[in-house]
């Protein structure tokens, strides 16, 4: 029987747009990118040029910091473009992919018979290391030190998030193999977390870990949420976290010999138009996705992610790194909600306070569903409400405490009020909730990043 | 909507923006574009949408609570006005002479605290942020009907820019506005704050409900007497205080509930501030706890000292206190503001609480000040965040703790 956790604080959002449990086809993408931007506080440097042929698998980029950190080509192609932004910062490499990928080979692994180091140091040279992240800091795990525990996510509670159990019963065997892997890289314990809700025989039945079952209130899919419930992090202590789909990857390369970058991801949102499942590489294009399955006519957000924690991107955007799932909403900069804040919003408005009759409608009918747009809906205040973030955090954590020394920096208040615990993803609720329409994401994602550069 | 929409975008926005000819108004214009329609700008980071609430909706929900406080104190300032002069209160009559007194006063009040409000905007170059929509609402009803307008004017103005916009603005103030407001009114004018004499208004409102006038002065009745409640326990002799309307007959529980006596404005009736607190509550906009504890903290004080029982003060019921005098609508609508109130849930029991001991100590020991509540709110909203500090170090030691195991 696996350790049972309840959460209690959380929203379940009930936005419109799920995907159907279906495989609808395969995205093609002519072009690849690979973005720095999707690895927070990465000081990325080049290890190609322009009009460089890479194969899947060839070192691309590697990390300042830590010569043996690459970033590799999810495709074979050839280099087209090395894109910067303001002072020279990198913003992507844009990879021209070939018809057919063709893979570096670094030769079949079995996990069962590789030491730990062996097997870190072939994920950092395929390129496979980055779906390893660490608490504290929310970043890449740093390979130098030795965590204290792993923690695998196995469910997914984000808004229209799609479907771990369905990702990973595609390919349990990958699964299985990246987990025996994983396993070795800790002498600590590794933490499987599933949901009460969670059928993967794969999931269930995983070897060598401890397996938690969370009820499925968002955000107990989040990792940090699952760690303070199990084992919170304290100062000095380094976890690991890795999310099972992204373990599914780690998997299959060691099995075949090769990366394969190519990721099962669900099709969402009120204006996507065929949703359901897809397959698509890290990094790839998504305008074939998008062109001519998108509502017609009204201003859209597309989104890598999920809507509350997702990145921004236009109809030519890429499938960011880390994301199993695209989004599209409507945009909402063309309506003009008249005394908005005065109206009743019976059918329209969702409001997970009770200022607005949403609670009182989803009384009578539990299944309603809304269609979110991306106004801020309020203007930008101080923070003026108490008690909002504390209900959607369900943390031994006092939120927005820690918000409010986090704008300060005041690193020993931080510590204290557990900033090494949490990750912008964990405060996208509170942000979502606030009245004052604050970006409590941002200012935690800067906060951490500037709290790292002062610690180490 | 869309073309009035179009045409404030088209033809006027342009004055009011930078290089137009009203530039210096541009806070203004946004302050009302704002308030007719909501701001469509989306997000740019982090969370892709938005919970449907804002803070113009919680400001609204609050000046809808306060409603029927407000109805009620009109209608109760007109009803006073007729007994004083010794005619039979008509309805309609009591309620339009109550309109008219109060009307002014919300007027000015606001028209002083928004002026503030949307010059420093302007000058700051942020939006005009609607907490004061509910400051000027609560200041008419804190004050006695006869409170000069200029007065008003000066208090609010004061507050304002002393006790909100030198910390910040909304959200960053430590002393709830509206009972700086009032405060500064006490001890700047005493004589039109406290007595027999300043809570029914016994002249005419715009030349309507007169009374009959003699060199000068309203005649009332004879057995006519203003004071508040409150007020009549400094006169008490004997064991018990036994309090009277304004015509001498003994007010019953159920008099001090419905609120059919002399006091500020809104603050009489305490049927009417449940109604408030009813709306606040279940919409989610002030804190139970807060409100629960000040009525605990206040009823077992009182409790407290009537089995001690060593002046006529102390001879006062549980219940009569918190009907009378500013203990309710204290509670409901200013020791929960949520901006100078504790921030933690357990700092809440606390804050609350102590408001409730407090205001009884102050009404008992010190007849001088016999609305208690107004110090002790303005003096825990100092203390609130000492409380917050204890409630997050003691979260900081069960880190700690945690750590070292």
């Amino acid at each position: 029987m696996p350790k049972q956790i309840k959460i209690k604080k959380g929203l379940n959002i009930p936005i419109e747009g799920e995907a159907p449990e279906n495989i609808v086809g395969h995205i093609k993408s002519s072009t690849v990118r690979i973005c720095p931007e999707d690895f927070p506080g990465l000081i990325a440097k080049l290890k190609v040029k322009v009009g460089d042929k890479v194969k899947a698998g060839t070192p691309v980029l590697y990390d300042k910091n830590n010569e043996a950190l690459f970033f590799v080509s999810p495709v074979s192609g050839e280099v087209t473009a090395i894109n910067r932004g303001e002072k020279r910062k990198l913003l992507d490499v844009t990879i021209q992919a070939d018809k057919n990928t063709e893979a570096e080979n670094f030769g079949k692994a079995d996990p069962s018979g590789l030491s730990g180091e062996e097997i870190k140091s072939l994920l950092l040279n395929t390129g496979l290391w980055p779906f390893i992240k660490q608490r504290p800091y929310d970043t890449i795990a740093n390979p130098e030190k030795s965590p204290r525990d792993i923690f695998i996510t196995g469910f997914s509670t984000a808004p229209l998030s799609p479907s771990v159990d369905f990702i990973v019963d595609r390919e349990p065997e990958s699964f299985r193999t990246g987990l025996e892997a994983l396993v070795k890289l800790t002498t600590g314990k590794v933490y499987l977390s599933i949901s009460t809700e969670t059928k993967s025989e794969a999931l269930r039945n995983a070897k060598n870990v401890e397996i938690c079952e969370f009820n499925p209130l968002h955000p107990a899919g989040n990792t940090g949420v699952q760690i303070n419930n199990i084992v919170p992090v304290n100062k000095g202590e380094t976890v690991w976290t890795i999310s099972a789909v992204d373990l599914v990857i780690i998997g299959r390369a060691l099995l075949k010999g090769e990366i394969n970058f190519t990721r099962c991801i669900a099709y969402t949102g009120s204006e996507a138009v065929k949703k359901g499942y897809y397959t698509a590489v890290i990094g790839g294009e998504l305008t074939s996705l998008f062109d001519s399955n998108v509502t017609k006519g009204k201003n859209l957000r597309y989104i890598s992610g999920n809507v509350l924690t997702g990145t921004k991107i236009d109809e030519n955007g890429i499938l960011r790194f880390y994301d199993s799932q695209v989004t599209v909403i409507p945009e909402g900069n063309d309506k003009h909600d008249f005394i908005g804040w005065a109206t009743p919003g019976l059918n329209n408005k969702y409001s997970a306070g009770c200022t607005y009759p949403s609670k009182l409608m989803q009384m009578f009918n539990s299944s309603k569903k809304y269609r979110f747009d991306a106004r801020l809906l309020g203007g930008r205040r101080a923070i003026i409400m108490s008690n909002e973030y504390e209900k959607v955090f369900p943390m031994d954590i006092l939120p927005e405490q820690l918000v409010k020394s986090t704008i300060a920096f005041n690193i020993e208040r931080m510590e204290e009020l557990g900033i090494y615990e949490v990750a912008p993803e964990d405060f996208a609720l509170c942000e979502f909730v606030d009245t004052s329409k604050l970006e409590i994401q941002k200012i935690i994602r800067e906060g951490l990043l500037k709290l790292r550069k002062e610690m180490e | 909507m869309k073309s009035l929409k179009n045409q404030l975008d088209k033809n006027i926005k342009p004055h009011f923006e930078k290089g137009g000819k009203l530039e210096k108004l541009h806070a203004l214009y946004d302050a009302v574009d704002t308030f007719l329609f909501v701001p469509n700008s989306t997000s740019k980071s982090g969370v892709h949408i938005h919970d449907a609430r804002d803070s113009k909706r919680t400001m609204s929900i609050v000046i809808l609570a306060l409603i029927p406080a407000l109805l009620f104190g009109m209608y109760n300032v007109g009803y006073q006005h007729y007994l004083s002069i010794g005619a039979t209160p008509v309805f309609w009559e009591s309620f339009v002479f109550g309109l008219l007194a109060i009307l002014p006063v919300i007027i000015v009040s606001y028209a002083v605290g928004l002026g503030i409000e949307i010059v420093i905007a302007q000058v700051k170059g942020h939006e005009v942020q609607e907490g004061f929509l509910v400051t000027g609402i609560l200041i008419p009803m804190i004050v006695p009907v006869d409170t000069p307008l200029w007065m008003i004017a000066l208090a609010t103005a004061f507050a304002v820019v002393f006790a909100k916009e030198v910390f910040g603005g909304t959200g960053y103030n430590v002393f709830n506005v509206a009972l700086v407001t009032r405060a500064f009114l006490f001890f700047a004018y005493p004589s039109k704050m406290s007595g027999d004499q300043v809570w029914v208004r016994s002249g005419n409102s715009f030349g309507f409900g007169d009374a009959t006038v003699v060199d000068g002065v309203a005649q009332t009745v004879d057995a006519y007497s203003g004071a508040t409640p409150l007020g009549q326990i400094e006169s008490a002799t004997g064991n018990s205080v036994v309090f009277h309307d304004t015509m001498g007959n003994p007010l019953s529980l159920w008099d001090m509930f419905v609120g059919l006596i002399p006091g500020s404005v809104g603050e009489t009736s305490t049927l009417a501030i449940l109604i408030g607190a009813l709306i606040l509550i279940t919409l989610g906009v002030a804190s139970w706890k807060t409100i629960f504890s000040v009525f605990a903290g206040g009823m077992l004080t009182a409790l407290l000292l009537n089995t001690l029982s060593v002046i006529p003060a102390m001879s006062i019921s549980p219940l009569q206190h918190v009907l009378l005098g500013g203990f309710a609508f204290g509670t409901v609508f200013m020791a929960t503001d949520p901006v100078t109130s504790a921030r933690t849930e357990k700092g809440k029991w606390i804050y609350g609480f102590l408001i409730g001991v407090l205001t009884i100590l102050i009404r008992v020991f010190n007849p001088g000040f016999p609305e208690g509540m107004m110090l002790a709110i303005l003096f825990m909203n100092a203390f609130a965040p000492v409380i917050d500090y204890f409630i997050v170090e003691q979260n900081i030691k069960k880190r700690l703790k945690r750590a070292s195991k």
